[in-house]
């Protein structure tokens, strides 16, 4: 008799499959400023193509994506960062 | 008190003196206007991440500044405009949490080396507590 799916699902992580907690991280670790000249840090929110990345996707609060994205805009003004690029990851 | 930094990009073609001199004018500049000079950081050569006038690199500056009078501003950045050295100039304002990390930026306060400097210190400082014998009291 095969087995009911309550007792198949605790064989494995019945935690499996939870949404992990999305957090703006600016909020959370207290970050006030965001500096256009440090590309290393704004990687993190740009995708392979050098586009900004959604506030979806990186979890951020309305005020401090657009704090990113005026840094990222900055930054592509002073050509630290490409308006268009290719694997840039 | 107004904090503003200027970054601006100087032409590689240029020799080393001629970049120095360059920078040194605009510094100048601004004290002729009256600002005070918090910090010049020279971020050195460094590649574009797209061509400006045909060039694929340039010499970095960024120099943080303060005054009482903002109307000098715009003179400021015309003449920025106008040197044939520079390729571009941002000019910005700086908030406050701004100015709190440019300082603590250029004390080392900052990043993942700063944290581990720090470690290490404390680390060290606690080592060397539990290594110093008690004192001991000879003639008792």
């Amino acid at each position: 008799m095969a087995a009911s799916r309550e007792d198949v699902k605790f064989l494995s992580n019945p935690r499996i499959g939870l949404r992990r907690k999305k957090y703006c991280r600016f909020r959370k670790f207290g970050i006030k400023y965001i500096d256009y000249k440090d590309p290393d840090f704004l990687l993190q929110f740009i995708n392979e193509q050098g586009k900004l990345l959604p506030r979806r996707i990186t979890g951020n609060s309305l005020k401090y994506q657009r704090r990113v994205a005026t840094a990222v805009k900055r930054a592509r003004h002073l050509a630290i960062l490409p308006f268009l690029a290719d694997l840039m990851k | 008190m107004r904090h503003y930094e200027v970054t601006f990009i100087a032409d590689p073609v240029l020799s080393g003196d001629e970049v120095k001199a360059t920078a040194q004018h605009i510094q100048d500049e601004l004290t002729r206007f009256g600002a005070n000079i918090v910090a010049v950081d020279e971020m050195g050569l460094r590649q574009l991440a797209y061509p400006i006038n045909k060039r694929s690199s340039g010499v970095y500056f960024c120099i943080e500044f303060a005054c009482e009078a903002a109307d000098f501003i715009g003179k400021f950045e015309l003449n920025l405009k106008r040197n044939e050295k520079l390729l571009r100039f941002l000019t910005v304002k700086l908030d406050k949490y701004g100015v709190k990390y440019n300082d603590d930026k250029r004390n080392g306060r900052i990043g993942k080396r700063a944290a581990a400097a720090k470690k290490a210190a404390e680390e060290a400082a606690a080592l060397e507590d539990s290594l110093t014998p008690d004192v001991v009291d000879l003639d008792a």
